[in-house]
């Protein structure tokens, strides 16, 4: 698939970007203005990265997401109002407000689920490759992580057992250059985190995390491979967290230049000019891509709001399966 | 003979574990501390702080995010003659760490029959509130306890802060200290030179006749507001904090009991094999078991994971209402 000659690719990477950015600012603004609670993590400026690897997907494949993992709802196709009044701690919510940010999941569009612990989806990946391999069905499974999962035991086990099994799944490392305040040249002796791919026998490359055209495309590569019985791929995306870690972060570990220079590298603003150039969306297009981002937000925000709160009467018959134990 | 003054600041909970860390530091060269984001962030709830600038990354190291081998790291370093202080961000990723906590750093000195020592502190807060849902807001006390050669510790106080880490990095077992997250900018009285809070001696926060109620955590300022409301209605109330819960103070409980003849165990973990639990036991096995004019009562957090919502989260641990109201009822029906 061609994001930039194709029209309606394009389009559709597109207003799935846009929607991504408009959504974590709405979700910033909310917070700031405390009218959300919790926790946020952000990922603004990586919209490239869930976007060009979910259209790489079909519907029946599974995700595994993270901590910041509105991008990979959103692109995989979740809806908007229900992830926005999970966030609000509504009743409608994906989870009825149980989970919140860090646990937001759309089982129905195959999300396995946001996960509040670094690299916990990796070996769940795995078993979802393995249930996936051991039903007979041409499913893939794409796991999302950051660069600091990548020095977690959890995920050395996760990927070793997809690599053995030969196991459907794609792992899709989101290097944004730092964990917290971990950066990654500090964190590890790689060059590049693809090189772990080695260690475990399987192919791993490195992409352009800003273009959803180079992600798309490894990704696809890799899910063709997964999907004929030949086992996992290993895709470093590199990009770049605009934000703060989360709340709590006053940035002490990078330079205003480091930000700035990443912030020119815009991969929506990148997208725009590709587009344009090639001939593929006229601005006109790009406009009502924008436009149509930002009103689905804000009917999302509407609809949230709207929506009765969390109730707490049920909580103890909740935690079982099968009902009240 | 010159007697020195000691003297006493008002310092956050934060800032007293701060200030045990770096005396601990200048006190002895052994000691240093690692994990995640303790360095240039000054930690995830701004613990740390500027310590990295006062001692530099040798002894202030930030790693990556790898808690089995942050714990286990510490362990190796304490057999090999440091005093190692590691902080887990949250203590729900001492899950990750648990193999290095509980089958080595535990068993090590009794495994080799007293040849070795682990001398080395975990800090990690707990406890719920934030809303960071149910990987982030564990109050997982009961899981160490239950493990056989180590120490756990639960500063409820500014002053514990400070006074209780100082004595866990004096031992020369390893010592889990869970603070909590809900205390980390609350204010108190902090003695700057000494405050040694000696491991396994419970506080009596206050003094009653009717009731006495032990808690942990944060639950004991609960206890405490709840029995100011309990006194202007006649109801006056003990409030144990046994700080240490391994090892326990249970002679502190058990007089405290006996006193008041009523016993109310409040824990924000939740009930099935809480800690609690273990007190009530304990009551039940001692002397106070004869003075006892009522049930053991116990008030814990839902058997539930801590959900996101506020409302949800309110819901699943125990208010300063829920205590009223539950003393209340043990003491006016028995
Ligand atoms: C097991 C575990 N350890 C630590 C944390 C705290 N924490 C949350 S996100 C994060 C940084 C993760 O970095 P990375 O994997 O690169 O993802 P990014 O935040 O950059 O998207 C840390 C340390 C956690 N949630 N889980
Ligand atoms: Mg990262």
């Amino acid at each position: 698939m061609d994001l930039t000659k194709d029209a309606e690719a394009a389009q559709s990477a597109l207003r799935t970007m846009w929607t991504i950015r408009r959504f974590e600012e709405a979700v910033d603004d909310l917070f700031g203005r405390g009218l959300m609670h919790g926790t946020m993590h952000l990922s603004i400026g990586q919209e490239a990265v869930p976007t060009g690897a979910c259209l790489a997907l079909a519907d029946g494949d599974y995700i595994t997401s993270t901590h910041r993992g509105h991008g990979h709802c959103i692109a995989k196709g979740a809806k908007l109002d229900r992830m926005m009044a999970e966030l609000l701690a509504k009743e409608t919510g994906y989870c009825r407000g149980r989970g919140g940010s860090m646990h937001i999941a759309d089982v129905a569009t195959g999300n396995l689920g946001a996960n509040g612990i670094v690299a916990g989806g990796v070996p769940i990946a795995a078993g979802a490759g393995l249930a996936v391999r051991m039903r007979r069905q041409p499913h893939a499974v794409l796991s999302f992580f950051g660069d600091g999962a990548v020095n977690e035991g959890a995920w050395h086990e996760g990927v070793n057992l997809a690599a053995i099994w030969d196991l459907p799944v794609v792992f899709v490392c989101e290097n944004n250059h730092y964990g917290m305040s971990m950066a990654v040249n500090k964190a590890f002796r790689v060059e590049r985190l693809a090189e772990r791919a080695k260690a475990y026998g399987i192919p791993g490359v490195t992409v352009d995390g800003n273009d959803p055209q180079a992600v798309h495309d490894a990704v696809a590569e890799a899910v063709e491979r997964a999907r004929a019985g030949r086992g996992p791929s290993l895709i470093e995306a590199v990009t770049y967290r605009w934000k703060g870690h989360s709340k709590s972060d006053k940035n002490l570990y990078r330079s205003r230049e480091e930000i700035d220079s990443w912030r020119e590298r815009d991969p929506i603003t990148l997208f725009e000019a590709a587009v344009l150039g090639s001939g593929t969306l006229a601005e006109a297009e790009l406009e009502r891509c924008r436009d149509e981002a930002r009103d689905a937000v804000r009917d999302a925000i509407r609809t949230a709001n709207a929506a009765p709160d969390a109730a707490a009467d049920e909580l103890a018959s909740a935690v079982y399966a099968g009902g009240p134990s | 003979m010159t007697s020195t003054v000691d003297t006493v600041r008002e310092l956050t909970y934060a800032e007293a574990i701060r200030e045990a860390l770096a005396q601990a530091m200048e006190a002895d060269e052994r000691v240093f501390l690692f994990g995640e984001d303790v360095g240039i962030y000054g930690g995830a709830f701004g613990v740390t702080g500027d310590l990295v600038h006062r001692f530099g990354t040798e002894r202030v190291r930030d790693t990556p995010i790898s808690e089995l081998g942050i714990v286990g790291a510490a362990v190796g370093a304490a057999l090999a003659g440091m005093r190692p202080i590691v902080e887990i961000q949250f203590s729900d990723f001492t899950a990750q760490a648990m193999d290095q906590i509980a089958n080595q750093a535990a068993k090590i000195h009794f495994m080799l029959g007293g040849a070795a020592e682990v001398p080395m502190v975990l800090r990690a807060p707990g406890g719920s509130g934030t809303g960071a849902a149910a990987q982030h807001s564990q109050s997982l006390e009961a899981w160490f306890a239950h493990v056989p050669g180590l120490k756990v510790v639960m500063p409820a106080t500014v002053a514990d802060a400070k006074g209780l880490l100082l004595a866990a990095i004096d031992d020369p077992n390893p010592v889990v200290v869970l603070e909590h997250k809900l205390l980390y900018k609350q204010s108190g009285q902090v003695p700057a030179d000494s405050g040694r809070v000696p491991l396994g001696e419970a506080a009596i926060r206050r003094e009653g006749t009717d009731l006495t109620m032990v808690a942990t955590g944060v639950m004991v300022s609960r206890a405490l507001e709840a029995a100011d409301q309990l006194a202007a209605d006649g109801i006056s109330a003990t409030v144990v904090d046994p700080r240490t819960l391994k090892p326990l103070d249970s002679g502190s409980i058990v007089d405290a009991v006996v006193a008041t003849g009523r016993a109310l165990l409040v824990q924000e973990a939740p009930r099935s094999g809480g800690f609690m639990a273990e007190v009530a036991a304990l009551i039940g096995d001692s002397p106070a078991f004869g003075y006892l004019r009522a049930p053991i009562r116990r008030l814990c957090g839902l058997d539930v994971p801590i959900p996101y919502a506020p409302q949800l989260e309110r819901a699943a641990v125990p208010q300063v209402p829920d205590i009223v109201a539950e003393a209340t009822r043990l003491v006016r029906e028995w």
